[in-house]
C-alpha cells in the first residue's frame, strides 16, 4: 500500500515524538518496567517466577468478576491476586516442589473461576473487555488518565520491595541464615508476595499478562548473569526493561510501514523478542553459575 | 446428558482424563506444574500459526509445544527452571500475538482454544485424540522405570546411570504431546487442572507410586465426568466446574494428611 514508505522509513519513522499514544506507552512502560525489574530481581532469586507468571493469570478472576458487582477492574484484579498470593504462602511453605503444585492448584482454582465470571459477564453484561485486555492488553491503548493509578500502586509496590531490602535480601540468599540472623522469615515472604501481586496486578491491567512476565522475570534474570551486587543487578535490570520497552515501542511503531496491509506488529511481540534476545545471548556468554549476591 | 451429540464430549474427556492422570503424576512429582501450564498455554500460538501458513492446527500445536520444550529444557541446562519456563511461555505467547495481529478470522477460535468446547468436539477429532494418547501411553510404558526413579528420587537415579537431563527431555515432551492431544479438545485451561489437582490430591492419599497413579486416574475421570454432567444441567462452563472440583479434592488430601499426622501424634 504504501511502498514510498517503506524505502524511505528512517529509524524515527515521522511523527514518532509526537504522537500521544506513543507518549503514554513509553512513559507509562517505564514505570512498569522499572517497578517489574526491582521487583522481579527477588523473584528471580527467590525461585518464585511461576507465582509471578500465575498472578498476571489470576487476577483475570477478579477483572472478569468486577463488572458484576460493578467495580473498577483493577479493584478486583489487585483483591484476587492479594488473596492467591496469601493462599499460595498457606498452601506451599515446605519445598519448591510443593510451592510449585500449590502455585498450580491456586492458578487452576482461579482460572476455572475466571471462566464461570467470563460466562456470567458475557450473558449478563456483554462485557468480555478485562479479560482480552488482559490477555493480549496493547500499551498502545492505554489512556493517560491511567498514569496517576498507575503511578500509586507501582510506589506502593516498589516501597514495600525497598524497606524490606536488607531482611529479603538475607532470606533470599539463606532462609536459615535469615532466621539465625533475627529476621522473621515467614513475615517477610508473606509482605514480598503482597508487593509481588501488586506489581502485577499493575503491569497485567496495563500492559497485559505477556509483558506482565516478560518485564518481570527478563531483565532480571538477565542481569543477576551479569553482576554480582543485588544493589547493580536492580539498577541493571531496570535499565535493560526501560530499554526494551523503549526499543520496542519504537519498532512497533516503525513496522507499520514494513506490511502493505499497514497492521504492523504487535509491541508486545518486539518487547518480548529483545528481552528473550538478550537472555539467550547472556546465558551463552556467561558460565554457568548459581546466582552470587552479596 | 448422554444424547448422540454428547457422547463425543464424553469419549474425548475420558481419554484426556486418563492420560492427564498419568502424566500429571510426574508433573506433581517433578514440581512441573509451571511446564505443565506454559506449554498449553503457550501451544496455542503453534494453532495461530497454522491457521496464518493454512496447515491444520493439530500440526501446529505439536511443532510448537515441542519446540517449548525443547527451549525450557535447553534453558534450564545453563539457568534456573523456573526462569527458563518464563522466559519460554511469554516467548511463546508474543508470537502467537505476532501472528494474531496478522489474521482477522482467528480471535473466537483463540477463546475456545483457551477454555476449551468439549461440548463441540466432533466425531473426526476423537480418532486422532485416541491416538496420541496411545503413543502418550507408550512411551510412558517403555520409559516407566527410568522416569519414574528420577521423577521420586532423582540422586539415586542418577547414581545408577539414568541421566537427569534426558529424561527432563523425555518428560517435558510428554507433555507436549499431552498438550497436543488435548487442547484442541478440552483447552489448555482444562487440561492443565486435569494434570495438577488430581495427581497433587492423590499423592496426599499415598506414597506408592503405582497407587498413586491409578488414583490420580480415577480422581481426574470423577472430575471431569461430574464437571459436564453438571455444566450440562446448570449451563455453567466447564472449566469452573473441573478447576472448583480439583481445588476441593486438593484440599480434602491436604485435610486428610492433617488429620493423619494429629493422629499418629497421639
Amino acid at each position: 500500500m504504501n511502498s514510498v514508505s517503506i524505502k524511505s522509513a528512517a529509524i524515527f519513522a515521522p511523527g514518532f515524538f509526537a504522537n500521544g499514544p506513543v507518549h503514554t506507552a513509553l512513559l507509562i512502560g517505564s514505570v512498569v518496567a522499572v517497578v517489574s525489574a526491582t521487583v522481579g530481581t527477588f523473584t528471580v532469586m527467590r525461585g518464585q517466577s511461576f507465582a509471578g507468571h500465575a498472578l498476571s493469570d489470576i487476577g483475570t478472576a477478579g477483572g472478569a468478576a468486577a463488572p458484576l458487582i460493578p467495580v473498577p477492574s483493577i479493584y478486583g484484579f489487585v483483591a484476587v491476586n492479594v488473596v492467591a498470593a496469601a493462599l499460595m504462602d498457606l498452601l506451599g511453605v515446605r519445598s519448591p516442589r510443593a510451592r510449585d503444585v500449590a502455585t498450580g492448584i491456586v492458578l487452576g482454582g482461579a482460572l476455572g473461576l475466571a471462566a464461570l465470571f467470563l460466562y456470567e459477564d458475557t450473558t449478563t453484561t456483554s462485557n468480555t473487555g478485562t479479560v482480552a485486555t488482559v490477555l493480549f492488553g496493547s500499551i498502545f491503548a492505554l489512556q493517560s488518565s491511567l498514569i496517576p493509578v498507575v503511578a500509586g500502586f507501582g510506589v506502593a509496590a516498589l516501597t514495600i520491595t525497598l524497606l524490606l531490602y536488607r531482611p529479603l535480601l538475607l532470606s533470599s540468599i539463606s532462609t536459615d541464615l535469615a532466621a539465625t540472623k533475627g529476621v522473621r522469615v515467614r513475615l517477610v515472604a508473606i509482605a514480598y508476595l503482597l508487593a509481588l501481586a501488586v506489581a502485577v496486578s499493575l503491569s497485567a491491567l496495563t500492559i497485559g499478562a505477556i509483558l506482565s512476565t516478560a518485564l518481570l522475570i527478563g531483565p532480571a534474570a538477565t542481569a543477576l548473569r551479569l553482576v554480582k551486587r543485588t544493589g547493580q543487578a536492580l539498577v541493571l535490570a531496570s535499565g535493560i526493561g526501560v530499554a526494551a520497552v523503549g526499543l520496542g515501542v519504537l519498532l512497533a511503531y516503525d513496522s507499520v510501514s514494513w506490511t502493505d496491509n499497514g497492521q504492523g506488529w504487535p509491541v508486545s511481540f518486539f518487547i518480548v523478542a529483545l528481552l528473550f534476545g538478550t537472555y539467550v545471548i547472556t546465558l551463552l556468554v556467561t558460565r554457568h553459575q548459581p546466582h552470587r549476591n552479596a | 446428558m448422554f444424547a448422540g451429540f454428547m457422547v463425543n464430549a464424553w469419549e474425548a474427556a475420558t481419554i484426556v482424563a486418563v492420560v492427564a492422570g498419568v502424566v500429571g503424576f510426574f508433573t506433581v512429582a517433578r514440581g512441573a506444574a509451571f511446564a505443565a501450564h506454559a506449554l498449553p498455554n503457550g501451544a496455542f500460538a503453534g494453532a495461530a500459526g497454522a491457521s496464518l501458513i493454512g496447515v491444520n492446527a493439530l500440526v501446529g500445536l505439536g511443532v510448537f509445544s515441542a519446540a517449548g520444550a525443547l527451549t525450557i529444557a535447553g534453558l534450564a541446562q545453563r539457568a534456573r527452571r523456573d526462569v527458563a519456563t518464563a522466559m519460554t511461555i511469554v516467548m511463546m505467547l508474543a508470537l502467537g500475538a505476532l501472528f494474531l495481529s496478522q489474521t482477522t478470522e482467528y480471535a473466537p477460535a483463540m477463546f475456545s482454544l483457551l477454555f476449551g468446547e468439549v461440548l463441540g468436539v466432533n466425531t473426526n477429532q476423537i480418532l486422532p485424540t485416541a491416538a496420541i494418547a496411545a503413543v502418550c501411553v507408550v512411551i510412558i510404558g517403555v520409559l516407566f522405570r527410568p522416569l519414574l526413579l528420577s521423577s521420586v528420587l532423582p540422586d539415586v537415579a542418577q547414581a545408577k546411570g539414568v541421566s537427569s537431563v534426558r529424561m527432563e527431555l523425555a518428560f517435558l515432551l510428554l507433555v507436549a504431546l499431552t498438550t497436543t492431544m488435548a487442547v484442541p479438545v478440552v483447552g489448555s485451561l482444562l487440561i492443565f487442572s486435569l494434570l495438577i489437582a488430581p495427581a497433587a490430591a492423590a499423592r496426599c492419599f499415598t506414597n506408592k507410586p503405582g497407587r498413586s497413579i491409578t488414583l490420580a486416574v480415577l480422581i481426574a475421570l470423577v472430575t471431569v465426568w461430574a464437571a459436564i454432567a453438571i455444566s450440562f444441567q446448570t449451563n455453567w462452563p466447564i472449566g469452573f466446574f473441573v478447576g472448583t472440583i480439583g481445588a476441593l479434592t486438593y484440599a480434602s488430601g491436604r485435610i486428610w494428611v492433617r488429620y493423619r499426622s494429629r493422629n499418629r501424634l497421639a
